[in-house]
């Protein structure tokens, strides 16, 4: 009698054994022969339709309208803010032509890329909200010094009624 | 379990291998020195220190702003939870009162944030048995989540979307309905989790029994998570210490009483249905009101010990501050669940072999990063 | 000259021609071995091209099989992939670890391509596509294939290494049981041929495929063969020589460059040839799909050419090895051996003896 039971528990083990095997075997069938549910992208080749979300935080920019003007005040909020030293704003005295009076106006707003952690928080602690996430996320250069840019344009200046 | 040293009338010698730092199993820089006897593992020391970034010391020239994104980097994989520990002890610091939406939020996004964790644990746990596909799965299932958590708060993994007070930015319009989406999406291939391992009978074959540590070793090693609650112990904060919105919503703490790899596996995947069922109590009732507390620019917690824990994807969180009324603390340690869970790892897998510790490291689920900090 | 000679549907004609012309040029015993070498080139080019191809399909298949695309760039859908990774294999430094035994180290690379090459010759490709009809062919192939695990053992040994070691033990511990299995499932069809010959076996067929003439037996002797083979060519689920995961690469953790393209070709060739043997005994080889005498569906089938068949038939085979190893994890090597000893060996021999009594009594048709 327990020769039977130890054949057939030993037989309902294989049986059991492939069928389990047979049930995953019919998921990865199901994706081979449905070509249509492939998830992955062909990057670079898919740039153009290829669109981040608003909010990714891709790198740091300083936001120029069409004159050329940004809304920085040079305040440094956003390099005390920063955890890892990423941000340097180097300021300069401006002399206002109609008043004559000098004031404080960033002279170049250097964001060392390469130091970068993407936190967000120097965007939150801006003030006036001159700087903003980009979306671009290539970042990959052949010399190390060009991930530390210069954010603000060439002979940009403040916009009016921002220090208010 | 071969315990003679002769067999045959030969004698067999013990030998050393290094099984790591760089080794494909060991889930990033771990180093295990394996005393062996043939294939039978008599012995794990694990090294650690490979990825040592001293967070906790960077922690003190910080600001308590600043010192929420260094967290990011121990257990990337629980990213949110790991923010949310530290912002929770500041804000008991403060005693700041943070808005409800706050609470809600985050413990959306924390069992989101669990959810993918345990997703990637998954497909790495197959592909760790030799189950390459999984891998493939687990990551496309993933990638929804990651997309919300893209959408929402900027980044895909290291998110920083927690600052001490409340959240940085409000939740994405569309937050809900890709939410909801993700988890009607989920629904239909959490089966085939299960088609593919849990039943599987060499996956049976290979974690049944393997593995085995007992409730009191648990205990005393201190392992937590779904690791600890495989030997049966009832260690979950979330159900003990509710903290965010865990007191109103309605979820089983998953406890399986054997001990073994199979037992792991079993809690992280009852685990992912909970998450859902949380999440789906929550996602419809996110209260209004403001997304962040108000607070002083420059925080500084008043001098004391803040301690706080939580329950991240692998196990119980702690955060200790010492303040000292200054704007950076005076010491800040984190207790990581990866560490203790390492600890059980030579306990687990003498006399188990050399395939059984690749599996056994897998239902731990370390992060080398949340080990060595 | 008849050259010309030519039908995709019986080589022997094709063969016979060029022999006699190579006589008739030059003088028999020259003839004969600018033959061999013809012969031995054809398998050459034969070989480099099945790793080409099998390396793309594998990557390809298992791509579909994870929702992927696989290899997009080199090449209109990836197709020169393979040879892009070839041509980098080649320039690759052939890095030799300093405490290793070099001449060993050397040597298993090539032992290792030995065996897969020497069984290839006694394959039939199609009607008339064999280098050698030995009257023991099934059992040269049975024993030549088994020379492999002497390269593996070797390159584990000499590399130095203790993770190439226990991959190397594993290995031999894993080849020298599901032999065994391998064999005693190929014999259940061969009382029903009466022959080692695989010419005869595949002209036996002619009325029909073994699998569905030999009753029961012979599935439950295909599903033998099929898991045991796909364990002597340590293919997934039953990689433990080269888990990944374990022991980083098993037996060739040491090897790089082109030697260890030759580890890999040899993998690739043992894996057409387990598909090949299989096609060839359960599936009748080229033999196209014939019922009994049903004259009209056998002529209609006879018009696809053999070598397609044969293909086709290896195709499907590999199809599924593939399956299988895109599926399932990976067995522990105590499991494995437990497999083999406890389920794989006792049901063939059982079912051995099965056949057996199918073939006296007639049972088979």
């Amino acid at each position: 009698m327990r020769l039977v039971k130890n054949i057939k528990q030993y037989f309902g083990e294989i049986f059991h054994a492939i069928r389990s095997l047979i049930t995953g075997m019919k998921v990865t069938g199901y994706y081979f022969f449905h070509p249509k549910e492939i998830v992955t992208q062909q990057y670079p080749e898919n740039r153009e339709t290829l669109k981040m979300f608003d909010r990714f935080r891709g790198e740091v920019i300083l936001i120029h309208d069409e004159n050329n003007l940004h809304r920085c005040t040079g305040c440094s909020a956003c390099e005390i803010a920063c955890p890892n030293g990423t941000i340097e704003i180097i300021n300069k005295k401006d002399v206002d032509p109609e008043t004559g009076k000098s004031t404080k106006a960033i002279d170049k707003f250097v964001y060392h890329l390469s130091m970068c952690t993407f936190c967000n928080l120097c965007i939150i602690a801006c003030p006036t909200d001159a700087i903003k996430m980009a979306q671009t996320f290539e970042h990959a250069v052949f010399d190390r010094s060009k991930l530390t840019k210069v954010l603000n344009n060439p002979g940009s200046k403040l916009m009016p009624g921002i220090r208010e | 379990m071969i315990t003679d040293k002769t067999v045959l009338g030969s004698e067999t010698q013990e030998y050393f291998i290094n099984m790591g730092p760089q080794h494909p199993s060991t889930h990033g820089v771990l180093r295990l020195l394996l005393t062996l006897d043939g294939e039978i593992i008599r012995k794990v020391e694990p090294h650690m220190g490979y990825i040592h970034r001293s967070i906790e010391k960077m922690c003190e020239k910080d600001s308590y702003q600043q010192i929420v994104h260094l967290t990011d980097r121990m257990d990337y994989l629980s990213c949110h939870i790991n923010n949310e520990a530290v912002c929770l002890t500041v804000e008991q610091g403060l005693q700041l009162e943070i808005p409800e939406r706050v609470k809600v939020i985050r413990t959306i996004i924390s069992e989101l944030t669990r959810l993918s964790s345990h997703q990637l644990w998954w497909g790495v746990m197959g592909m760790d048995l030799g189950a390459i596909t999984t891998f493939l799965y687990g990551f496309r299932d993933r990638e929804m989540i990651t997309d919300i958590f893209e959408e929402t708060c900027g980044a895909r993994l290291t998110m920083n979307y927690n600052v001490p007070g409340g959240l940085m930015f409000d939740i994405h319009p569309n937050f809900q309905k890709r939410t909801k989406d993700f988890i009607s999406y989920f629904k239909t291939k959490l089966p085939e989790y299960k088609e593919l391992l849990t039943g599987n009978v060499i996956f049976e074959e290979r974690t049944k029994g393997i593995g085995y540590i007992s409730k009191e070793d648990v205990i005393s090693y201190g392992v937590t998570g779904p690791s600890g609650r495989g030997s049966g112990f009832s260690c979950d904060i979330r159900k003990h210490h509710p903290y965010s919105a865990y007191d109103r919503v309605q979820f089983k703490e998953i406890l399986y009483e054997d001990g073994d790899s199979y037992a792991r596996y079993m809690v992280r995947m009852d685990e992912m249905v909970e998450s859902m069922h949380i999440i789906e109590q929550l996602i419809d009732n996110i209260p209004e009101g403001d997304y962040k507390a108000k607070t002083k620019a420059v925080i500084k917690l008043p001098a004391g010990e803040y301690y706080k824990r939580v329950e991240t994807a692998r196990g119980e969180l702690g955060v200790y501050i010492i303040s000292d009324n200054k704007k950076s603390p005076y010491r800040v340690k984190f207790r990581s669940p990866g560490f203790s869970n390492l600890s059980a790892l030579d306990t687990m897998a003498r006399g188990c072999k050399i395939a059984d510790l690749v599996a056994m490291m897998s239902t731990l689920d370390l992060v080398i990063p949340d080990i060595d900090r | 000259m008849t050259l010309l000679n030519f039908s995709i549907y019986d080589f022997s004609a094709l063969i016979n021609s060029i022999d006699a012309w190579l006589v008739e040029t030059f003088s028999p015993t020259l003839g004969h071995l600018i033959g061999l070498v013809l012969v031995g080139t054809c398998f050459l080019i034969f070989t480099a091209l099945l790793g080409l191809s099998l390396v793309y399909i594998e990557r390809k298949i298992c791509a579909f099989f994870q929702q992927r695309l696989g290899p997009m760039r080199v090449g209109f859908w990836g197709t020169a992939q393979t040879v892009a990774d070839i041509i980098k294999l080649l320039f690759k430094e052939s890095l030799i670890t300093k405490k290793s035994d070099k001449f060993l180290f050397n040597l298993a690379a090539f032992v290792i391509m030995m065996a897969p090459f020497i069984v290839l010759s006694a394959i039939p490709f199609a009607k008339g596509l064999q280098a050698l009809d030995l009257n023991i062919g099934l059992f040269f192939i049975i024993s030549v294939s088994s020379i492999g695990v002497t390269g593996i053992l070797l390159a584990g040994w000499s590399s130095n290494n203790k993770y190439s070691l226990i991959g190397a033990m594993r290995s031999g511990a894993q080849i020298v049981s599901y032999e065994l299995s391998v064999a005693i499932s190929l014999m259940t069809i061969v009382i029903l041929t009466g022959s080692l010959q695989l010419s005869e076996i595949i002209a036996s067929q002619s009325d029909g495929w073994w699998i569905f003439k030999g009753n029961i037996p012979a599935i439950i002797a295909f599903g033998v063969y099929i898991i045991a083979s796909t364990a002597e060519t340590n293919r997934g689920p039953f990689d433990m020589a080269e888990a990944e995961s374990e022991i980083t690469a098993g037996f060739h953790t040491e090897y790089s460059g082109i030697k260890f393209a030759f580890f890999f070709l040899a993998e690739y060739v043992n894996f057409f040839i387990i598909s090949a043997v299989g096609a060839t005994v359960f599936f009748g080889g080229w033999m196209p799909l014939h019922i009994g005498d049903a004259t009209f569906f056998n002529s209609a089938m006879d018009v696809i050419p053999p070598i397609v068949w044969f293909f086709g038939k290896i195709a499907v085979i590999m199809f599924f090895i593939m399956w299988f190893k895109w599926t399932f994890p990976r067995l522990r090597i105590d499991q494995l051996l437990t497999l083999e000893w406890k389920y794989l060996l006792p049901i063939s021999i059982i079912n051995l003896l099965l056949m057996s009594i199918v073939a006296l009594k007639g049972w088979h048709f």
